[in-house]
């Protein structure tokens, strides 16, 4: 626990007495002097509850050195020796929060069961230091049911139970991310390390951070010290493969009272990433982020303003650009690349270049000793630009340049009283997108406006001591604005004539100027009970009822998909999903075995994907046309994890997950489901003082054998011919087997706190491609990694 | 409260301020200035007499329409014809002509000519390091009678040094294609 136990208390003798025995009392509040009702107070035997106003008294206490102790569940316990000699002392405790103050469970060593219902999934702080120079995608994977979606490697999405992108918000520091999740290519915009802990909420069932959680939502939490202070990290890792690594840096100001601040930044620098076989030319990363708060803290209130930055420049591999299907079907075929450049560190196109800018002030007060308001704005801009492989004066100008700026406003109230906890808020986001026309290339998202109104309430209920339930309701209303050129034949080919004249504003020759509004009514729902079985056993159901709007790709896309050789469409009537889940999590608790385990049924209607409709000829030959459609659907499947200690030094530690998805309208299985993929960790602990671990992991992902088939045709020259070609777009690749071994150990450097670890990821440099990989109809994975880490802790 | 309010207070006056300023004030249509809308090819007989015209012409770009495919007539047997290809976006104004960036940029384009008994195709033209464009040719036709497909390819960052890519072979080149036409030819 890096959070030290903090204590403050006041001992004052009070004159003298003739009695041998002693009585101790005094009053035991939290920081900001509420008095803690119910704590308990011993010394040896003997033992006192304090009253609902805090105040205590023990009575009979022997003279001499005394153990006293004082603890409340959720509160770090004092424990003291003071020296009785038949006067009556006075101690005032005042108990510090066990740890950050969103943790909101604690029953593993309380008989109670706690209020809340809902299942989150942690990654710990130490867990997302080993990922410090890769992504949060990258880091969520430690959780069974977590996959990612990828693009080569530098842009990872998380997949939860089948699900990804807009179906998956981010919230980070308890503010929505808002940087485009509608793209597959796009990655979230944050700095793994600006986050001391990071939770997976699979479905929908936290309604106060939205209602269109269809997959799950991931809540990033920042580091902070609840003690008076300073205390700084830096993270240096160094990787062979890719030739870079990340430098992290940041300092932590903890309060009591007063001023807290915290301030951090990272930099990454990675060239061209290597398969087994062949340099993945165009594959390096920069990145350059920042993030930093202050924060006041009164006495029943606390102030604080934070503003982050994220600035990065991922390359594309270049072996992924193509200009038709005839090029596709090539590098298909060929199975390598066509072009393997030398190593660089030079970042050329295709490339992405992204900012992210999010500003937030917060306010919480606490309203009377069992409720508390919560203030928020938020601001983000999200600017992305992509560059395509160009010509002429076009090379240096972004082929997609999107400036996305997101207000948000939100109050948030929480009565909490013995067993019943309420929760109850509203929120407003005004959302406006601009599409810059200097692209010369005509913008798949329109500019559009859009404004969010949503309100909640949840109200938990502790009905036994195992027994607890959970209730929420939610309403979002969403209104879209968006101003959309459209070819006057693409226009005319989608059937929009008549049926969205509507929209038509004006006609600019051979396009037409369109402005189409969409107003949502939303409502979602979440139900959960926590039953203790027994003494180890927890059981948990949740039913949950969410909405997601139609995004902007999905409504307006209209064109070819440079990087993937499709034309996408979307469609203005497409309409929003709704999801129904179900799931149970059981869980038992064990010194020598644990497990978790999860099973799930996801019913979505009108889940929108791309399906393959047709071929189009443009000037460059054919392209598959795949459109946005919609079908009803299932996604039913297990998470499983379990730890078990065998012996004092080792642990075998195993994650499964498979999800099986089916669209119930045509009975094909659903495209990009994770493969079963089952990792097994074994760790030896060597217990002495240093710390000192060396772990084995071996990560298996099987053949994903249920897959819709959507390969095409294409004309391919062939001596001199143009011959008809299968594109395979649709066989998974073959399942793969990697084995990575890391090892540590912890010293002191006076007072600083060090430790170094060494890792090497793939040991046998297995080539291998992944089915969620969309860069893995051109090139292989990368291969082995050594990666040398030293943390410092000071 | 006083805290409070002012706090309140602030946050208002932030988000009103923000989100004044984004109005669509800058509705501009995206001409599409880098597409190419036109692949003509220009055989002029060397003997003189009167020029074929093969074209392929896609006036709504990667739009949903299908490019118009035309040929102006028949070849003629054992006839050695001068060839141009030119590129056009006609739908930028004044029209844009591709060829000439093409051109400029030799290094990194090649067109190539795939057909099979229809003749001999061979580059008369160099870019910087001495490997051929394709902008410009010769075309012998055949010396018997015979009809059959010609597709003419422009591919961007093709692999010039690649086996047989500057003898017209594509089999090698990689690259991107950034324009592909198939017209049916006639030797007569």
């Amino acid at each position: 626990m890096r959070f030290y136990i903090l204590l403050l208390f006041a001992v004052i003798a009070t004159g003298n007495s003739a009695y041998s025995q002693s009585t101790l009392s005094g009053k035991v509040t939290d920081s900001k002097s509420q008095p803690l009702d119910g704590s308990h107070i011993h010394i040896g035997e003997l033992h006192a509850i304090s009253t609902p106003l805090g105040t205590y008294e023990l009575h009979n206490i022997p003279n001499g050195q005394q153990r006293v102790v004082i603890s409340y569940i959720g509160y770090t316990t004092l424990d003291t020796i003071i020296h009785f000699n038949g006067s009556t002392v006075r101690l005032n405790a005042i108990l510090k929060p066990a740890s950050t103050q969103l943790q909101e469970v604690v029953l593993s060593e309380a008989t109670r069961v706690s209020k809340s219902a809902v299942v989150k999934q942690d990654v710990k702080l130490i867990t997302l230091e080993k990922y410090s120079s890769a992504t949060l995608g990258d880091a969520l994977k430690e959780i069974p049911g977590v996959y990612s979606l990828k693009t080569g490697n530098s842009i990872v999405k998380p997949v939860i139970n089948g699900l990804h992108s807009s179906r998956v918000p981010v919230l980070v520091n308890n503010v929505r991310l808002e940087d485009q999740q509608w793209g597959t290519e796009h990655a979230p915009n944050l700095d793994i390390n600006s986050a001391g802990k990071v939770s997976v909420i699979k479905g929908a069932s936290a309604l106060q951070y939205g209602g269109d959680a269809i997959g799950g939502l991931i809540l990033v939490e920042p580091v902070s010290v609840l003690k008076d202070t300073l205390y700084g990290r830096s993270i240096l890792s160094l990787n062979s493969n890719g030739r870079g690594g990340s430098f992290t840096s940041s300092l932590h100001k903890g309060a009591e009272k007063g001023w807290a601040w915290n301030a951090g930044g990272t930099f990454k620098y990675f060239g061209d990433r290597e398969a087994p076989n062949y340099v993945l030319s165009n594959t390096g990363n920069h990145e350059g982020n920042f993030s930093g708060d202050v924060k006041y803290i009164g006495d029943t209130y606390d102030l604080s303003a934070s503003y982050s930055f994220y600035n990065a420049t991922i390359g594309i591999a270049s072996a992924t650009h193509i200009g038709s299907t005839a090029d596709l079907a090539n590098a298909i075929n060929s199975g390598t690349p066509y072009i393997t450049n030398p190593f660089t560190y030079t970042i050329g196109a295709p490339k992405q270049e992204i900012q992210h800018h999010l500003g937030k002030l917060n306010f919480n007060t606490q309203l009377n000793p069992f409720s508390t308001l919560s203030l928020q704005y938020a601001f983000q801009l999200n600017h992305r630009k992509e560059f395509d492989i160009r010509r002429g004066d076009f090379k240096d100008q972004a082929a997609l340049d999107l400036t996305l700026i997101t207000n948000s406003l939100q109050a948030d109230w929480k009565y909490e009283k013995d067993n019943n906890t309420l929760k109850s808020g509203i929120s407003f986001s005004m959302q406006d997108n601009e599409a810059s026309p200097e692209t010369g290339i005509r913008p798949l998202i329109p500019n559009y406006t859009r404004q969010d109104v949503g309100a909640y309430a949840i109200a938990a209920h502790r009905f036994s001591n195992s027994f607890s339930a959970e209730a929420g309701l939610r309403y979002d209303f969403s209104h879209m604005d968006a101003d959309k050129f459209y070819q006057k034949s693409r226009w005319t080919s989608l059937g929009y004539e008549e049926e969205f004249d509507n929209f038509i504003v004006a006609d600019y020759g051979s396009q037409w100027l369109t402005n189409p509004k969409f107003t949502f009514h939303n409502i979602s729902a979440s139900l959960g009970i926590k039953k203790i079985l027994s003494t180890n056993w927890e059981l948990f159901a949740n039913a949950g009822l969410a909405m997601r709007n139609p995004n902007p790709s999905e409504l307006f896309s209209d064109g070819l998909h440079h990087s993937n050789g499709t034309i996408e469409l979307g469609s203005l009537r497409t309409k929003k999903e709704e999801s129904y889940k179900l799931s149970t999590t059981l869980v038992k608790h064990g010194n020598t075995f644990s497990f978790e385990v999860t099973p799930y049924a996801n019913f979505i209607s009108n889940f929108i994907f791309l399906k393959p409709t047709g071929a189009e000829y443009t000037i460059r030959g054919s392209f598959p046309v795949y459109n946005y459609v919609q079908a009803d659907a299932l996604l039913t499947g297990i998470d499983f994890h379990s730890d078990l200690y065998l012996g004092e030094h080792l642990k075998h530690s195993l994650n499964l997950a498979y999800v099986y998805g089916t669209n119930r309208d045509t009975d094909e299985p659903l495209i990009d489901m994770p493969p079963l993929n089952i990792a097994n960790t074994i760790r030896y602990s060597f217990n002495d003082r240093h710390n000192s671990f060396a772990e084995l992991r071996s990560e298996a992902v099987f053949t994903q054998n249920r897959y819709p088939n959507y390969n095409f045709y294409a004309d391919v020259p062939q001596n001199g011919e143009l011959v008809p070609v299968l594109v395979d777009v649709s066989t998974p690749p073959p399942g793969y087997h990697l084995l990575h071994f890391s090892t540590g150990t912890e010293f002191d450097l006076g007072k600083t706190k060090a430790s170094v670890n060494l890792s090497v990821n793939n040991i046998f440099n297995t080539t291998y491609r992944d089915y969620l990989n969309r860069q893995r109809l051109y090139t292989d994975e990368a291969g082995r990694n050594f990666m040398l880490q030293i943390k410092l802790n000071y | 409260m006083k805290n409070l309010k002012i706090s309140v207070l602030a946050i208002i006056a932030t988000v009103s301020f923000t989100s004044c300023s984004s109005d669509d004030d800058n509705l501009v249509p995206v001409n599409e200035e880098e597409v190419i809308t036109t692949l003509t090819a220009t055989f002029t007989p060397q003997g003189g007499g009167t020029a074929i015209v093969l074209q392929s012409q896609d006036l709504d770009g990667d739009g949903p329409d299908a490019p118009v495919i035309t040929v102006s007539g028949d070849f003629t047997a054992g006839t050695t014809y001068t060839g141009t290809v030119a590129f056009l976006n006609e739908l930028a104004n004044p029209v844009d002509i591709i060829s000439e960036e093409v051109l400029e940029e030799g290094d990194e384009h090649q067109i190539f000519f795939l057909q099979n008994g229809l003749g001999t195709f061979t580059y008369n033209d160099q870019d910087v390091n001495g490997n051929p464009i394709g902008l410009s040719f010769t075309y012998e036709a055949s010396e018997t009678v015979t009809n059959g497909d010609l597709t003419i390819v422009l591919r961007h960052e093709p692999n010039k040094t690649a086996d047989g890519v500057s003898n017209g072979d594509i089999t090698n080149a990689g690259g991107g294609t950034d324009a592909s036409a198939t017209f049916s030819i006639n030797v007569n």
